[in-house]
């Protein structure tokens, strides 16, 4: 059984974007979390989410892997881009946008 | 697990003497915040980069004691 900083990385790498969050998309359970599909699903970016209330061992192990205290988390091809502020700051000013467009994923605005 | 504004800012003045902390609540409870913070030391630095001085200043807080900060760096000349 690999570490959860293995699992982590593993899955961040093999993934595009990838959200760390409490609750699920269609659920969330916190709204910083929200507001971060919010922002995705606006944007029409595919992402694969995991749940950190489902694994407590994730919650802790996401925190330490980017050296973040808080969640939700996004990543794009395998780099940590930031929390629900960074995200909703870089999606107001159109640097998210570019930044996915920079990586080659595709979005529908 | 409530923080007071006072300690908060308290924490934030010693690792930027330099800083402007303007801290609104969000709520009336010490526990959800905006700050928003400007400070020479984040000049050249990245957005996450910024985000993480500040939790290092509020020393683990962030996260367990204080649930919510919602935070925004600006980088002064």
């Amino acid at each position: 059984m690999p570490s959860i900083h293995d699992q982590i990385a593993e899955a961040v790498s093999s993934n595009d974007v990838v959200l760390y969050m409490k609750g699920s998309p269609a659920f969330p359970q916190c709204g910083f979390s929200a507001a971060v599909v919010e922002v995705l699903n606006k944007l029409g970016v595919k992402f694969l989410a995991f749940d950190v209330l489902a694994d407590p061992e994730l919650r802790q192990g996401i925190k330490e892997f980017a050296n973040w205290p808080t969640i939700p988390q996004l990543y794009v091809k395998g780099a940590f881009v930031g929390g629900c502020d960074i995200v909703r700051e870089m999606a107001a000013s159109g640097e998210l946008q570019t930044l996915l467009t920079e990586k080659g994923i595709a979005t529908k605005a | 697990m409530p923080m007071p504004a006072s300690e908060i800012e308290a924490l934030l003045k010693a690792a930027f003497p330099d800083a402007e902390v303007v801290l609104t609540p969000l709520a009336a409870d010490d526990d959800h915040y905006r700050a928003v913070v400007t400070s020479a030391a984040f000049k050249g630095k990245t957005k996450v980069a910024q985000h993480q001085m500040v939790y290092a200043a509020l020393q683990g807080k962030m996260g367990g004691e204080l649930h919510a900060l919602m935070l925004q760096t600006v980088a002064k000349d």
